[in-house]
Formats: C-alpha cells, structure tokens, sequence
C-alpha cells in the first residue's frame, strides 16, 4: 500500500466532498423548510461558476478571489430567491408533486437560458488561484483544493453557529418544524424561505465556482451530474438536516474518490449509487434523519 | 434583320458546342464535402485545400498538358446528400476521379457507388477504418486511428526527447477515437517496453484528480492520453495543479490546445498531420500561399487536401492517362514525397504510410520534434 498516494486520495477526496457538501447543504435546507426538492439547484450552481467567470475575464484589473467568490455568491443568493418568489411561492399550497414538477421545469429553463446566453461550448475558467501548488513533504496538494476544503469547512462551522445561535437561525428551525405555529409566533415566514434560499444558492454557487475553477471548465450542463450527486448526499445523510448534508457529501466524494482510485472510474458512478440504495434500504431516512411518523 | 437573327443564333451554337468540346480538354477532380451548416469548416477547408493546389498545378503548366479543374459540390455531412452529389460530379461533369467526402460517413456511402463506376478515390480526410476495405480504387490521404496509435508509442519509446519503458494511459471510453487511439498504443507499446496504468474516464467526468495521482504514483515515464481538447485540457490543468511532470503524449485530437490551454500544455507532446510552424519549404509555400489566398491560416484539412490533389495528379502522370484503371494502378505504386502533410505511398489496403508530425507545445507555439513513421 503506498502511503503517500492514499493521503493524497484522502485530500481529493476532502475536494470533491466539499463540493457536494457545500451544493447538499442547499438541497437540504430548502428541503427543511418548504418540503420541496429543488432541482434548480443545480442551475443555481452553475449560474454561480458563470458569475465569476464572467467577472473574472471581464473586469480588467485583476480582482482579489475573495471578491470575486462574495460577488458571485451576492447574485446566485438574488437568483435564488428571485427563482422562488417566481416559480415556487404561489405553490406553497399546491400539491407537493406540482412543486416539485416546477422545479424540474426552472432548471430545465435555467440550463437553455446558460445556453442561450453563454452558448453550449465549455468556457475556459481563468486561474484565479495561482496553479503553484503547496509542498507537504513530497506530496503536491493544488492550492485550489487548499481553498476549497479550507473555506467550505469555515463556511460549514458559520452556518451551523448561524442555524444554532442566532434569532434568524432559530426561527428558520421554527419554521421547518411548524409552519403556521411559528407564523402564530410572530415569525416572518416569507423573510425566512427568502433567506434560507439565499443561503443556499450562495453556498450552492461557491461549490460552482470552486469546481470550475478546479476542473478548469465551466459550461451549462455543469450542475446536472454535480447536482444530482448533491441531492444524493443530502438523501442520504437525511434530507432536511444541514449536518447529514455535510456528512453525506463527504460520504458521497469519499467513495467516488476512492473507487476512481483503486477500482476503477468505470465504477465509481455505479458504486456512489448502489451505496445510497444499500442505506435507504436500511435506514430510510438517511443517516442523520429522523424518522418522522406519517400524521394520519 | 432575320438573317442576323440567325446568324446570331448560329454562331452561339457553335460557340456553345465548342464551349462543351473545350471542357472535355481538362481534367476534373470532384470535390464532396460538407461546404454549408454546422461543419461547413471541414468542407470548406477541403475545398480550399484543392483549389489552392489546383490552381498552382495550372500554373505550372497543368496536368498532362491539361487544365486541372475542381468542381466541389456541398453534402452537408449528409450520405444522401454526398450520393447525390456523387451522382451528379459523375453524370453531369463526368469528372475524372474524386477527392472526397470529407466525413468518413459521407465516404462510406459513396463508396460502394465508385466501386462500382471504378472511380479513383482519395478520400483526404475521412479516418474510419471500413472506408479502404475491400475497395481496390478507393485511397485515401489521412492516417487511420490506429495508426496515431502505434505512432505515438514508437515515439514515446523512441525520441531521445522521452524515450520510455513505462508507459501510463488515459482514454475516453465513451468515445471510439480516444479508445482506438489508446488500444493501438497499448498493443505496439508492449512489444517495446511496458504499460503501466491503464485508466479511463467517461464523456461526463470532470474530476482527473484521483487518476492523475494514481499516475503520479506509478513509475510511468510518459503518459499517452488521446483525446479532444476540451477534456485533454482540463486534465492537463490538473495535472499542472498537482506538480506532475511526467510528459504527456497526444493525437491530432489535441490540435488548437495552445488556444486556451498554452500555459499546462507547455512541454507536452502530440502527433498530428502537420505542423503550420514546419520549416520545410513545402509547408512554408503552402501555408503563406494559403493565407495570401483564404486569408485564414490553413488547418490540417485544408493541407491533407492539398496533398490528396497533387497526389492524384501525380498518379496521372505516372499512368500517363486520366484512364481509370492506369490512375487507380498508378495509385498503388505512388511514392509521393513532397507532401505538407509528409510523404505518401500507400499500403494494400489503400491507406498511407506516411510520417506523422510529433509537435512539442513550446511557449504557446508547435515546435515539430520529429517525423514518426509506424513501421
């Protein structure tokens, strides 16, 4: 067994699960709060790689990549809540399958519209993080991933400070509970959706833009796969829970990562799957979920 | 009045006989390609390519003391559309061979109608491999996939600039040119030295990272990765994050990668039909009598074009004959060596052995290393 490869599979590994822990966390708060699987989130992920590399290669004067990174989650979080006020709002009644057809319907209409504007060729995203990588011994690790796997994990401990402490946060927890009881309590409930999409779309754009930024590319159909790989891991840490999203998606990179590794890539799409199968089959409600009894 | 009339009318009679017996005294190459939609950029090219040819051969002096005129008719990418085209170069202009289709598709498709008419054929461009099978009068210009293959092993074990033993390779396996290309290499590479890594990766990846440190970690001296630019592209980005110096070798697939991608391509090496930057005179005088023509710089189209024209010519003048027994024979034997896209003769089946251009990516330009025959 070689030492040296296996950390470095470790480290991309921690990469790519933060990308899908970062886009899960979207899903799954949307999900907490309104019940509804939102298939645009992916959409909104890609529009996030879009955001910066537009203004990356458009603004002249090299930018500093944190302004860069806070610009483009400043507009994935209005795209976000705008996608709600317009798709999703006047469904809040309807039934759940109406939603969850919109949502189907806004990300197919988020990917033609990239298409439209941004044409289907892939984009070549510039380096905005220098390429040099940083030494650890003898084991070469891209600075790229020292940003990804360093900011998801501080953005992480943030949210859940924000969820746990703060009054916004316990009232976005009151409303995934009980919608009217905390509506009764004073709660603005519009305020709280708006805001839990706009956390989500802005995290779900930062996991965009670091992998683009990562695999050099960035296109409309870049959230599809991404995407949906999300939306398994928050599925299976429990769907609705912000730390099974976490864990799923470091769950969902670690096998992928690992059967690319030592398996071989051929699988590794068909092992992330089956894994998911074999805990819903055990534990339905994902690893952190609860399980809720139906009110009948 | 009258009389003039007819007069009138029976001069441009005869001048209109003589115009169709003038036009029996020059020697037609048809022409089929894709000229307008989504690949009109291939066919034009082709066309291009042959015009330009055609009109230097007629400067100097045309071909068996005849002009040398091409006629190119549009198959859209279509086969019907390339049939019909076919037909009407045949009927209607009785050309005396064919240089084309430009897509494999559209050659395929007419190739068992030239059979038949015992049309000499040199298809430029079209790679699959069915395209020369059983077919004595059909030839054409382009290596095959394979054939990149077996060159870019002999390349990779060979050149004093890598010169491995060890061998990793990544392919597409959704795509059938990345895994021709790779199957080739592996099969003449182990008769040289060993392959190490075998890895694949799907038409939908975009996370290299795990391979490519899978590589990093075997002791491959040189990485074969056949593929199109915008997947070679982002692997080799992230190979260049990682710090992994091990060279990479390409195929024609890889050609424009110094577009978008100069700074990690930087070093890295890929075979293709010829380089815009080759020294030789032949590429010089091609590529500045092109621009000076098209002004657009030629890509490896427009050059394989080229070549299939004045290879066909000088079939014509060895068999001494535009007969179409005597060119497909004259064919067969050809040796042409002042090719763009380097000498051609060809083999049994009526594909080339030729060299293939092995390009360096140096500061954002081709640099051509050397010139790589398969066997």
């Amino acid at each position: 067994m070689d030492v040296e490869l296996f950390i470095k599979q470790i480290i991309n590994s921690l990469n790519t699960g933060s990308i899908y822990a970062l886009v899960a966390i979207g899903y799954t708060m949307v999900y907490g709060i309104i019940r509804l699987i939102n298939f645009a989130h992916g959409e909104i992920m890609m529009f996030g790689a879009y955001f910066a590399f537009i203004i990356a290669t458009s603004i002249p004067v090299g930018l500093p990549f944190f302004v860069i990174v806070l610009v483009s989650m400043a507009l994935a979080a209005l795209m976000g809540i705008l996608t709600e006020k317009i798709a999703y709002k006047k469904l809040r009644t309807a039934p759940r399958i109406s939603a969850l057809i919109t949502a189907i319907g806004m990300s197919l209409f988020l990917q033609n519209l990239a298409q439209l504007i941004f044409g289907a060729n892939p984009k070549v995203m510039p380096q905005v993080i220098s390429n040099e990588p940083i030494m650890f011994g003898n084991i070469a690790v891209p600075q790229v991933m020292m940003y990804t796997i360093s900011m998801s994990i501080g953005i992480m401990i943030l949210l859940t400070l924000f969820v746990k402490k703060t009054r916004a946060g316990k009232a976005m927890r009151a409303v995934s509970q009980d919608k009217e009881a905390a509506m009764l309590m004073g709660i603005n409930i519009n305020g709280i959706i708006s805001l839990t999409f706009a956390i989500g779309s802005a995290l779900g754009a930062l996991g965009g833009i670091f992998y683009s930024i990562a695999y050099s590319q960035v296109y409309p159909t870049l959230g599809v796969m991404t995407g949906l790989k999300a939306f398994i891991a928050a599925v299976f840490g429990g769907i609705g829970n912000i730390g099974g999203a976490m864990i799923g998606g470091y769950a969902i990179g670690f096998i992928e990562t690992m059967t690319k590794g030592y398996i071989s890539s051929r699988w590794s799409d068909a092992i992330v799957f089956g894994v998911l199968i074999l805990i819903l089959l055990f534990k339905p409600s994902g690893i952190l979920g609860k399980n809720v009894k139906e009110k009948v | 009045m009258k009389k003039l009339l007819v007069l009138a009318l029976t001069l441009s009679t005869v001048f209109l006989l003589s115009a169709c017996g003038s036009s029996t005294d020059s020697v037609k190459l048809g022409v089929i390609g894709p000229l307008t939609g989504d690949y009109s950029m291939y066919g034009l090219a082709v066309e291009n390519g042959a015009k330009l040819a055609a009109e230097e051969i007629n400067a100097a002096g045309g071909v068996l003391g005849l002009d040398l005129e091409i006629i190119a008719y549009d198959s859209k990418g279509d086969p019907t559309e390339g049939v019909n085209a076919y037909n009407r170069l045949r009927d209607e202009d009785e050309i005396d061979a064919l240089i084309g289709g430009t897509f494999s598709g559209v050659t395929l498709a007419i190739k068992e109608l030239a059979k038949e008419d015992n049309m000499p054929v040199l298809t430029p461009t079209a790679t699959n491999p069915d395209v020369t099978l059983e077919a004595d009068n059909v030839f054409r210009a382009c290596y095959t996939d394979s054939y990149q293959g077996t060159v870019a092993a002999v390349f990779a074990n060979e050149s004093s600039e890598i010169g491995a033993s060890k061998a990793a390779v990544l392919y597409n396996r959704d795509d059938a040119y990345s895994e021709g290309l790779a199957m080739a290499f592996i099969a003449e590479f182990e008769t040289r030295g060993t392959v190490v890594e075998t890895l694949t990766f799907g038409a939908g990846d975009d996370d290299y990272s795990s391979v490519l440190d899978v590589i990093a970690a075997s002791d491959a001296e040189v990485v074969f990765l056949p593929g199109y630019v915008a997947e070679v592209g982002a692997i080799l980005t992230q190979a260049d994050n990682k710090a992994i110096d091990i060279p990479f070798v390409g195929g024609d697939g890889w050609d424009g990668i110094e577009a978008d991608y100069a700074s990690v391509a930087e070093g890295n090496y890929f075979g293709n039909h010829y380089a815009k930057s080759d020294e030789a005179q032949v590429v010089v005088d091609f590529v500045a009598n092109y621009e000076a023509s098209f002004g657009d710089s030629p890509n490896a189209l427009a050059a394989l074009a080229y070549d299939a024209v004045y290879a066909m010519v000088a079939a014509m003048e060895a068999a001494e004959s535009t007969d179409a027994d005597l060119v497909i024979a004259a064919l067969a034997g050809l040796d042409y060596q002042n090719a763009v896209t380097g000498s051609i003769r060809f083999d049994a089946n009526g594909d080339p052995i030729k060299s293939i251009t092995m390009i360096q990516i140096v500061s954002g330009e081709h640099l051509v290393i050397d010139k790589v025959e398969g066997s």
